[in-house]
C-alpha cells in the first residue's frame, strides 16, 4: 500500500506545530496502525530526520496508552479497538491519513503526537478508590454475596483503560465517560458505596478543576470508546452526584 | 459544597438545562393546544377567549413567570456551556468525521438555540406585546345582517353583542382597553375580546411580507424540531434516567414529540397564509 500521511508535528509544548506530510511506501494490510508508524520511524531515522513521537506500550489494547486521532476520529475509524488493535486493511491504496493528537486544554501536548494525560491521574486520585485496612487482616472479598448483574456491571465499567478517546471525541473535550465509569465500578458494589458520596463530590470537582468541557450528551465518546463503555455510566454518575449534593 | 454543586459544577448545569429544557417542553403543549383554536370552526372566537385566559388567570400566571424564568436561565445555560466547551479545546482538529459518531443537532444545540431565541422575540414582539400593552389593540367585532341591514357588534365576554353604533355615538365608552362603560351612568356594563386572531390572521395574510412571514416561521419550527430531536432525550439521560428497560420509549417518544410539535404549529400559518378566505 502506498499511503500519504498527514501528522501532525510538535518540538515541545511551547511549539506552535503544524501538519507535515509524509509519503510512505510498501505498507501491507497486515500490519497494525503502530507497526506502520514504526515503519515510517525507521525511515526517518535512517534519513537522519526526528522520528515522530507517539504513546504506545502493550500492543494488545488494554494499557489505554496508544492514542491518536485518526482521520478525524479517536483511534481510527474501527470501532471497539484501540491504536495498536487497528489494522492497515481498514484503509485503501492511495489513502491520504491525518494523524493528530489528542485534543484538549486539559491533555497538552508534549511533543509530536504524544500528550500529557495525568490529569485523568489527579481525578483518579481525588476518589477513584477504596480505602481498605491492609493490616493482616482484610476480609477476603469473595465472603460479601454480590449480585451477578451488579458485579458484571461494575466489571463493565472497570474494563475503562483511561485512553481518554472519549475527550477526544467529545465536541466539548468532557471526560464524563472515564469519571462515570470510575464512579460506576465502585457505587455498584458494596465495598464502594462507604465512600461513595464524598467520590463522586471529589471526582466531579476535580475534573471540573482540569479544565474538560461539559458533557452535552452527543454520544460521540461511547461510539468511539474502544471498551464499550455505556452512557448508563454517565447517568449513573448524574444520580449518583445529585443525590450525594443534597445530602 | 453541596451548595455549589448544585450551581456552578459541570453536572449542575446539565441538571438545569434538563429541568428547564422540559419544562418548555410542557409549555410547547399547552400553547400549541390555544394555537390550535385557531383551526377550529368559530375561530375568532375561540382564539381570543384563549388569548384573554392565558393573560387573564391567575394560575396560568404563575406559570407564564416561570416560562419567561425557563427561557431566560435556559439560554444563558445554554451559552455558558457553549462558551465553556469552546474553550476546553483551543486547538482544533484539522480533521474531524464527528459524522461517524454523532448525530448533527446534538452538535449544534446552541445554534439552533440561538435561532429559537431571535425566533422567541420576535413572536413575543408580534403578538404578546399588543396583547399586553398596545393601548390601541382592537376589540373583536362581528357584522350581523338584520332586515337586510348590516351593522357591526361588538362581542362580549358575557356572551352579548354590543351595538359598535352606540360607541360612535358616545353612549358608551371604552375604557382600561376592553371595559365598556355606559357614558351617562359611568358604570361598567360589558367587557370585550383583544381581537389577538384578527392580528395573527392580518400578520400571515400581509399582501407584502406575509408569504415570507410564513415561511421563516416554518423554518423556526424546523430549527425547533431538531433542537427537541437532541433535547427531548438527553434531558432524561442528564437527570440520569437511563436504562435498557426503558430508554427506546424515551428515544421513541422523543422523536416523536420533535416531529409532530413543531409540525402542529407550522400548519397554521400555512392554513392562515394559504387556505383561509380572507
Amino acid at each position: 500500500m502506498k499511503l500519504t500521511l498527514k501528522i501532525w508535528r510538535q518540538k515541545n509544548a511551547a511549539d506552535k506545530g503544524q501538519i507535515v506530510d509524509y509519503p510512505i511506501d510498501g505498507v501491507s494490510p497486515d500490519m497494525s496502525f503502530l507497526e506502520m508508524l514504526d515503519v515510517l520511524n525507521e525511515q526517518l531515522i535512517n534519513r537522519g530526520e526526528d522520528p515522530v513521537a507517539f504513546d504506545h506500550d502493550c500492543r494488545e489494547g488494554i494499557c489505554g496508552m496508544c492514542s491518536l486521532f485518526i482521520n478525524g476520529e479517536a483511534h481510527g475509524p474501527d470501532r471497539g479497538v484501540t491504536t495498536c488493535q487497528l489494522h492497515m486493511r481498514m484503509f485503501k491504496d492511495g489513502d491520504t491519513i491525518f494523524i493528530e493528537p489528542f485534543r484538549a486544554k486539559a491533555f497538552p501536548v508534549i511533543k509530536d503526537l504524544v500528550v500529557d494525560r495525568s490529569s485523568f491521574d489527579r481525578i483518579q486520585h481525588a476518589g477513584g478508590f477504596i480505602s481498605i485496612n491492609t493490616s493482616g487482616r482484610t476480609i477476603d472479598a469473595n465472603t460479601i454475596p454480590i449480585p451477578k448483574h451488579d458485579a458484571d456491571r461494575a466489571f463493565d465499567a472497570a474494563t475503562c483503560i483511561g485512553c481518554g478517546a472519549c475527550v477526544a471525541s467529545c465536541k466539548n473535550s468532557s471526560a464524563m465517560l472515564f469519571v462515570s465509569a470510575k464512579v460506576s465500578q465502585f457505587a455498584l458494589l458494596p465495598q464502594g458505596k462507604v465512600e461513595a458520596t464524598d467520590r463522586v463530590l471529589n471526582m466531579v470537582n476535580q475534573m471540573d478543576a482540569e479544565g474538560f468541557g461539559n458533557c452535552t450528551n452527543t454520544g460521540a465518546c461511547e461510539v468511539e470508546c474502544p471498551k464499550g463503555i455505556s452512557l448508563e455510566n454517565i447517568a449513573r454518575m448524574n444520580r449518583e452526584y445529585l443525590s450525594a449534593s443534597i445530602k | 459544597m453541596a451548595k455549589s454543586a448544585l450551581l456552578k459544577s459541570s453536572l449542575a448545569k446539565k441538571y438545569w438545562m434538563a429541568l428547564t429544557g422540559l419544562f418548555l417542553c410542557l409549555f410547547l403543549v399547552g400553547h400549541l393546544a390555544g394555537n390550535l383554536q385557531l383551526l377550529t370552526p368559530d375561530n375568532a372566537l375561540n382564539f381570543n377567549k384563549y388569548a384573554l385566559f392565558m393573560t387573564t388567570n391567575p394560575a396560568v400566571k404563575v406559570l407564564s413567570y416561570l416560562t419567561y424564568a425557563s427561557i431566560i436561565f435556559h439560554a444563558i445555560d445554554g451559552a455558558m456551556l457553549t462558551y465553556q466547551n469552546a474553550k476546553a479545546r483551543p486547538v482544533k482538529y484539522a480533521k474531524n468525521n464527528a459524522a461517524a459518531n454523532s448525530a448533527w443537532s446534538s452538535r449544534n444545540m446552541g445554534v439552533l438555540g440561538t435561532v429559537i431565541l431571535v425566533f422567541i422575540v420576535t413572536h413575543m414582539i408580534t403578538f404578546w406585546a399588543p396583547m399586553h400593552f398596545d393601548k390601541n389593540m382592537p376589540l373583536q367585532t362581528q357584522t350581523i345582517t338584520m332586515n337586510g341591514q348590516p351593522s357591526e357588534y361588538y362581542l362580549t365576554t358575557d356572551g352579548s353583542y354590543l351595538p359598535k353604533q352606540q360607541v360612535d355615538q358616545k353612549v358608551i365608552y371604552i375604557k382600561n382597553r376592553t371595559e365598556f362603560y355606559n357614558a351617562q351612568a359611568n358604570v361598567k356594563i360589558k367587557e370585550g375580546y383583544k381581537d389577538l386572531y384578527k392580528i395573527t390572521v392580518a400578520f400571515f395574510k400581509d399582501a407584502k411580507y406575509g408569504l415570507v412571514y410564513t415561511l421563516l416561521y416554518v423554518l423556526s419550527m424546523a430549527v425547533l424540531a431538531f433542537h427537541l430531536h437532541h433535547g427531548f432525550a438527553s434531558a432524561f439521560q442528564s437527570l440520569g434516567a437511563n436504562n435498557p428497560k426503558y430508554n427506546g420509549l424515551i428515544k421513541g417518544f422523543g422523536k416523536g414529540f420533535a416531529i409532530i410539535v413543531p409540525l402542529l404549529f407550522a400548519i397554521i400559518p400555512l392554513y392562515l397564509h394559504f387556505i383561509l378566505k380572507a
